[in-house]
């Protein structure tokens, strides 16, 4: 493989319900960055059906190139005409780097792509840097400049690798949803806009989707709250959260939860937060009932002030928690609401 | 039916994540498991097993100690088991080791692969639709439920605001989450007829359609740069008050750090 071929930085600007998801744009801000150190430029690669007038939104957000393939197959997510697709897209056009939200679709896709096109692909990554391949030089070994630098956790948390894809081309990479920043909005961007059609056959692996089930929920996304107060196993069943909704509301934040609560069928998954569900950065999070398993750390540790209160003294989340209080939440919760809310309206 | 369902040992990182006085994980002292997601597919196909009638294979890539977790699934119901193990798969990232799997598994006979969502360790996801890309059969990742119609697999497919109903021929590949279903225990007997039940071994011999250099650290496109614990940020402050100076505690720091 001919590295020298491959060229610039691609983003997979996944979409659904023809709505740009923000981790598109949040990769698209960190492959600006990425093309600047390697003096190159960024795509965004949208998949779809009359997906056209998305593109303006991908160029406002920093693609220099939106490459569009729009066909009825691409409507709903299904795994191989969306592989076929941005495959195809990667042999014509030869990135050298192809970054895709590690969402439900993303993490169907990449692997799917990644084995098609033959290259390596590193999933979850919360950092991406350019340097060196060995980082450190080493004897009977070259040193490959120029390399994307991928770190992810690995074994829940508790360790960090970087990974490097030396010898593949595209390096690919999964991001999960809230660990990038996006840019500001470009005012006139000036993007080229290139329509690609790899043609599509069906084949056997073509699956039918027979019926497609909304969840009913209207919460908000927990990613987009600046305040959390986010409930575990110890709180105690589904009929006590409205303790946590009253601070939620008081602090004008939201309700999360660990997995333990979501299995328990006390709340939807999309309030998840952890390894498996969301990761989340809000300037406060309030751990309450929640003892702090390395999951669910691992999707709220960067919090800006982690606020934790626990029964239990030995729980682990008092060991990432800024201020931990040992006591009883069912006592203090709807006793802070209600100073918060006497603080609120003497303010008013 | 045949159904293979492909499993993983690997440390138990939920709950009781040992370390040790350096701060590295104390991979020793942590219990080796079945990965749960794939103990929820071997029990999915347990279950198709129960109402169908089906022979269920387990397939792992390991050390030979990884034949624990073979015992552990014939003694929960699984017919067969194959232990692939060999060193020149050893250091293999997850594009090896699904090329790996794959050889492994054109020797068998399925109509239905099932491979867990992620393993715990590694968290990627990727193995289960990697193998079925090799394979070249259709894939559904993520199945929070699994229904046989006739020669087809009807299988609701999560994602994070819905779910889809895919309907696909077999043969094909499916990943399974955890929530799928509660696994079954091992019965007694179970347990007492594993103890004799064969395992059959596939050394690099056995893997078809695949070159030397796709296997292990050589055939990985991945590699490791650099690997370190994670520095964990410090602990704070913890106090133990009575409710109203914890309120009034929380309202001090709220306060102090401009949130209020």
């Amino acid at each position: 493989m001919n590295s020298e071929e491959y060229k610039g930085v691609y983003v997979f600007a996944q979409q659904v319900d023809n709505k740009i998801d923000g981790v598109a744009l949040e990769l698209l801000g960190k492959a600006r960055s990425l093309a600047r150190d390697l003096n190159t430029e960024t795509a965004a690669v949208l998949l779809g059906h009359d997906v056209e007038k998305l593109a303006d939104k991908l160029a406002a957000y920093g693609a220099d190139k939106i490459i569009i393939v729009d066909h009825p197959e691409l409507k709903e997510y299904k795994t191989e005409p969306y592989t076929h697709a941005l495959a195809a897209v990667i042999n014509k056009f030869k990135p050298e780097i192809m970054l895709v939200g590690a969402t439900a679709i993303g993490r169907d896709l990449g692997p799917t792509v990644s084995a098609r096109v033959k290259t390596g692909l590193t999933a979850d990554c919360t950092q991406l840097d350019i340097g060196d391949f060995p980082i450190k030089k080493m004897a009977n070994k070259v040193q490959k400049h120029n390399q994307l630098l991928m770190t992810r956790p690995a074994f829940g948390g508790n360790t960090i690798a970087t990974i490097a894809c030396p010898d593949n081309r595209p390096q690919m990479a999964t991001v999960r949803p809230g660990v990038m920043q996006k840019i500001d909005k470009i005012t006139h961007p000036n993007a080229e806009i290139i329509k690609y059609d790899p043609g599509f056959e069906k084949n056997n692996k073509y699956v039918e989707i027979m019926d497609i089930v909304k969840s009913i929920s209207d919460t908000v996304d927990i990613m987009d709250a600046n305040i959390l107060v986010s409930g575990g196993r110890g709180i105690g069943g589904p009929q006590n959260f409205h303790v946590l909704h009253q601070l939620a509301e008081v602090l004008g934040g939201e309700v999360s939860c660990s997995r333990a609560v979501v299995d328990a069928g006390w709340k939807p998954k999309d309030l998840q937060v952890g390894q498996t569900g969301k990761t989340v950065r809000p300037n406060v999070y309030f751990a309450i009932g929640i003892s702090g398993a390395i999951q669910h750390v691992a999707g709220m540790e960067e919090a800006d002030i982690i606020i934790a209160i626990n029964k239990d003294e030995t729980a682990p989340i008092f060991e990432v928690a800024d201020y931990g209080i040992v006591g009883d939440y069912s006592k203090i919760v709807p006793m802070l609401t209600e100073k918060l809310g006497l603080l609120s309206a003497a303010e008013a | 039916m045949k159904i293979v369902v492909c499993i993983k040992q690997v440390p138990d990182t939920k709950g009781g994540v040992q370390f040790n006085p350096d701060g590295t994980l104390n991979r020793g002292a942590m219990l080796a498991i079945m990965n749960p997601d794939d103990k929820a597919g071997l029990e999915a196909a347990l279950r198709l097993k129960d109402s169908h009638g089906a022979e269920v294979t387990v397939l792992t890539m390991g050390l030979p100690k990884a034949t624990e977790v073979l015992t552990e699934a014939m003694a929960m119901g699984a017919d067969k088991a194959i232990l692939v193990t060999d060193r020149i798969l050893g250091g293999a990232d997850t594009w090896a080791t699904s090329t790996t799997l794959a050889g492994a598994l054109r020797n068998l006979e399925y109509d239905l692969i099932i491979t867990g969502r992620q393993a715990i360790d590694g968290d990627t996801a990727q193995v289960g639709p990697q193998i079925s890309e090799h394979l070249g059969i259709p894939v559904i990742s993520y199945a929070q439920n699994i229904d046989l119609d006739g020669d087809y697999i009807v299988v609701q497919r999560q994602f994070e605001d819905r779910y889809h109903v895919l309907k696909a021929k077999m043969p094909c590949l499916i990943t399974a989450l955890a929530e799928l279903n509660e696994p079954r225990y091992m019965t007694p007997g179970g347990i007492f007829d594993a103890q004799d039940a064969e395992i059959t071994t596939f050394t690099r011999d056995n893997l078809i359609d695949v070159d030397d250099a796709d296997l292990g650290l050589k055939g990985s496109p991945t590699k490791i740069a650099r690997a370190s614990d994670k520095v964990r940020k410090g602990s704070g402050e913890q106090v133990n008050l009575d409710p109203e100076a914890a309120v009034a505690y929380i309202l001090k720091k709220l306060t102090d750090k401009h949130v209020i």
